[in-house]
């Protein structure tokens, strides 16, 4: 069992959860010395990119909303660490995690949240609304549930085609309310898609916390009724969630069709920018902060092994720091949309 | 007495049938419950009950009979030792046949038990000769083809031009259709590309996007699209934006088809028009096609369009037989309205069902010695302001007819960009006559009052071209 980040409730032993399809949380695998620098490099990355997005916001240069994922970097950098090429992704709205996880240009996505031409989506999507089929990253949405239907049609396609990908579909513990959710269980299951539906249990919708609008707070539960089997993992031990998709994969790619991994994870910053974060206390992010963070975990553990020294790991934070500087610069400075693009990609 | 076995209504808007089979013969004992024929309708073939005991006395419709329709004595049965012999007496002489099917539908008429007042009387109208469509070429071979099997053959043909085609939908496959659009194609193409899917809108059309944003297809079929309501937020939110949010990297090439608009006696959740709703979305067509003809080479050209198409159908029409051309590959351009008719006096702009209403007043009008021009838009987005526009200028009256809710009707929006484009060209205010703005109710009388009605159509003509 992996560590929660809180109590987990008491189980029945009736529902066919994870272990009854024989399945349980793997154990986290140690990472060789490449692995834990390459987990360690993507999840700054997030970190940095992240942070420089909400400075950016305060200056005025991003509008909208925008959600940040610190916090969770853990979740999809350990899941892009068991994907192969051509497998999709897709999300919600907070999703530029997802984003650099999936490679797609740092200069790209800053500029689309200041919404300039050089831009993904030429400064026409925003934060929420960013894609790229090179990729393989299919958004960005800004309806809450809206990707998990979305994602099992992109599932449905891999089967259609019979070519052994599969689409790692993500959402939060608020959207696992959604009925198209359950929906798309039902049809995954009945057709057996290639799809990964991952819960990242950040414990918050927006400020109603977990215990409050969820009557399972279990969430590797949610597909019981339609066995799907589900299995929590640690979101913030990146060799957890990667053994975890290294097992969900191999699951769907045999043609057992779709698997949910409730990622428990935690956001630092407000629901979005606007957020005060009121309806939780100073210390309990404080404390999520200090003892579980997922890049410290895998700091302290190069530094444990002496697979890298403070100096070391200092110039891969200067680095990185040097990409969001290079990204935040073209983003500030890169051109409005010209007005004719008003008109344009509305139909082909 | 003899018990009369009347003809059964076997789904809302059925008017006739066929009796395909008998299962009993003459002299046989029926009891309550046994299954005594078989009655094919359009959408399938239905068993009949006996409700009495008794013995089947005359057989008054044989076995492969076409055309029959409902109410007409198929058969006599005789109860309690009656005389076989004397029970069918004088019974099915009167004709049951239906009359010839016409283009144009009797439904209102036929289903509604008492004449309504607001009604007008239509006398049996000449038809309306539709008018050479320029897309056609000269001389080519018409095969009558009802709007049905013209659906079912553009799916068809596509499928078999193209493999990242496939059709899913509830009831589409192992039923054939809930109106028997799909079929066949289960048969022709198996169940990887005819998908049967659980009673899911919302889930299914949200699994469509997906499969045409990953590059494939998808011909979603909702049963009506009334139901639709609950997937409504997939079709706008990701489908019509996703090729704008992406920056045009990412589109979803998918049709949304299926009835639309009122059918028979099915109140108010089951009758409503979305022409007007869909068409204020930009990033989708909408198509709502009225002959077999253009349901055909239209509904071939949604699925080849890289964009969103909502394909609005017709269960009325369905059933209704044109001249469909033969054709190996027959494509109608998306977007282009068509000269149903032409004339001089006034512009009837009319689309889908609406259409039959603008068919039958002209017919009337013609009677009275006006020449009226039928323009049917069949694209409702984009609209073809520039076929109305120059009607309107020929003309210099328009007439707009809708089933459709009256507020923000796509008769609003014609008549507001006519007023711009051409207020120099019109002799009278523009006219648009649209369904009430009521909910549809169930009582035959309340429902004939709410839809438009050929009435209304004469009298605004008459009204835009000042006679009497």
């Amino acid at each position: 069992m992996a560590t929660a980040a809180r109590k987990a409730p008491a189980k029945s032993k009736s529902r066919p959860d994870g272990k009854s399809a024989g399945l349980s949380a793997p154990k986290p695998v140690d990472f060789t010395k490449d692995e834990e620098l390459d987990a360690y490099r993507r999840m700054l990355l997030i970190r940095r990119f992240e942070e420089k997005a909400g400075q950016l916001y305060g200056m005025g240069f991003i509008g909208g909303f925008c959600h940040l994922y610190i916090g969770q970097e853990a979740v999809v950098t350990g899941m892009k660490m068991a994907l192969v090429d051509g497998d999709q992704m897709i999300t919600a709205y907070r999703d530029h995690g997802h984003m650099l996880a999936m490679e797609l240009s740092p200069r790209g996505v800053m500029a689309e949240l200041t919404g300039r031409r050089g831009g993904l989506s030429r400064g026409k999507g925003g934060s929420m609304h960013m894609f790229s089929k090179e990729k393989h990253f299919y958004g960005g949405h800004g309806i809450v549930g809206a990707q998990v239907s979305l994602g099992t049609g992109l599932a449905f396609a891999n089967r259609y085609r019979d070519n052994n990908n599969v689409t790692l579909t993500y959402f939060g513990d608020g959207a696992a309310n959604q009925g198209q959710v359950y929906e798309s269980f039902n049809m995954a299951s009945l057709w057996k898609l290639p799809v990964i539906y991952i819960i990242e249990n950040n414990r918050y919708a927006m400020g109603t916390s977990v215990s409050r609008s969820s009557a399972e707070t279990d969430f590797s539960h949610r597909g019981a009724s339609f066995k799907i089997p589900g299995i929590q993992v640690d979101g913030m031990d990146v060799r957890a969630v990667k053994a975890a998709g290294d097992l969900a994969t191999e699951w769907c790619r045999a043609g057992k069709g779709p698997l949910i991994l409730e990622m428990q994870t935690y956001r630092y910053r407000g629901h979005s920018m606007s957020d005060p974060a009121k309806y939780r206390s100073k210390e309990e992010v404080q404390k999520m902060r200090s003892e579980r963070d997922p890049i410290e975990q895998v700091k302290a553990r190069l530094l444990e092994k002496k697979w890298a020294d403070e100096d070391e790991l200092k110039t891969i934070d200067k680095e990185v720091r040097d990409i969001v500087a290079d990204a935040a610069e073209f983003a500030q400075n890169d051109a409005e949309p010209d007005p004719s693009e008003l008109w344009t990609d509305i139909v082909l | 007495m003899p018990i009369e076995i009347l003809m059964p209504a076997l789904s809302p808007t059925m008017e006739e049938g066929n009796v395909s089979k008998w299962l009993k013969n003459e002299g046989d004992k029926v009891a309550a419950g046994d299954v005594i024929a078989e009655i094919e309708t359009d959408k399938a073939t239905m068993e009949v009950e006996a409700v009495d005991e008794g013995t089947l006395a005359k057989i008054v419709v044989p076995a492969g009979t076409e055309g029959v329709k409902v109410n007409a004595v198929i058969a006599v049965l005789a109860v309690d030792g009656e005389d076989i012999d004397k029970a069918g007496e004088g019974i099915g002489e009167e004709p049951v046949k239906a009359e010839t099917a016409t283009t144009e539908p009797a439904k209102a008429e036929a289903a509604a038990p008492a004449k309504s007042e607001a009604a007008a009387p239509v006398a049996a109208a000449p038809r309306t000769e539709i008018a050479a469509d320029p897309d056609i070429p000269a001389g080519t071979e018409m095969v009558s083809t009802t709007v049905r099997e013209a659906l079912r053959d553009a799916m068809a043909e596509e499928m078999r031009r193209d493999g990242d085609v496939f059709v899913m939908g509830e009831e589409v496959a192992e039923y054939q259709g809930a109106y028997k659009i799909t079929q066949g194609l289960l048969q022709e193409f198996g169940p990887r590309r005819v998908v049967d899917t659980p009673i899911t809108e919302h889930g299914f059309a949200g699994v469509g996007v997906g499969a045409a944003m990953a590059g494939l297809k998808p011909i979603v079929e909702f049963m009506t699209f009334n139901f639709a309501m609950q997937a409504i937020d997939q079709i706008i939110n990701s489908a019509a934006k996703t090729l704008y949010m992406s920056g045009g990297q990412m589109g979803a090439p998918i049709v949304f088809r299926g009835p639309n608009g009122a059918a028979a006696r099915v109140a108010a959740q089951h009758s409503q028009c979305y022409a007007a709703w869909y068409s204020h979305i930009p990033g989708l067509k909408v198509v709502m096609p009225y002959t077999a003809t253009d349901a055909k080479g239209l509904l071939k050209a949604a699925i080849r369009d890289p964009n969103p198409v909502i394909f609005l159908e017709n269960e009325i029409l369905y059933g209704q037989s044109f001249d469909v051309p033969k054709m190996d590959d027959f494509v109608l351009p998306i977007g282009k309205a068509r000269i149903h008719k032409s004339g001089k006096d006034v512009t009837i702009v009319s689309f889908g069902i609406g259409m039959t209403y603008a068919v039958k007043a002209e017919a009337e009008l013609r009677g009275m010695g006006i020449d009226a021009e039928i323009v049917d838009l069949r694209t409702v987005r984009p609209l073809d302001f520039d076929t109305i526009i120059a009607s309107v200028r020929k003309t210099n009256r328009l007439v707009v007819v809708e089933e459709g809710f009256p507020q923000s009707s796509v008769g609003d929006h014609i008549a507001n960009q006519v007023s711009q484009r051409a207020f120099d060209f019109l002799d009278a205010p523009v006219i648009t006559i649209a369904g009430k703005d009521v909910p549809m109710p169930y009582a035959a009388n309340l429902e004939k009052l709410a839809l438009p009605n050929v009435g209304e159509v004469v009298e605004a003509v008459k009204a835009v071209t000042y006679r009497g």
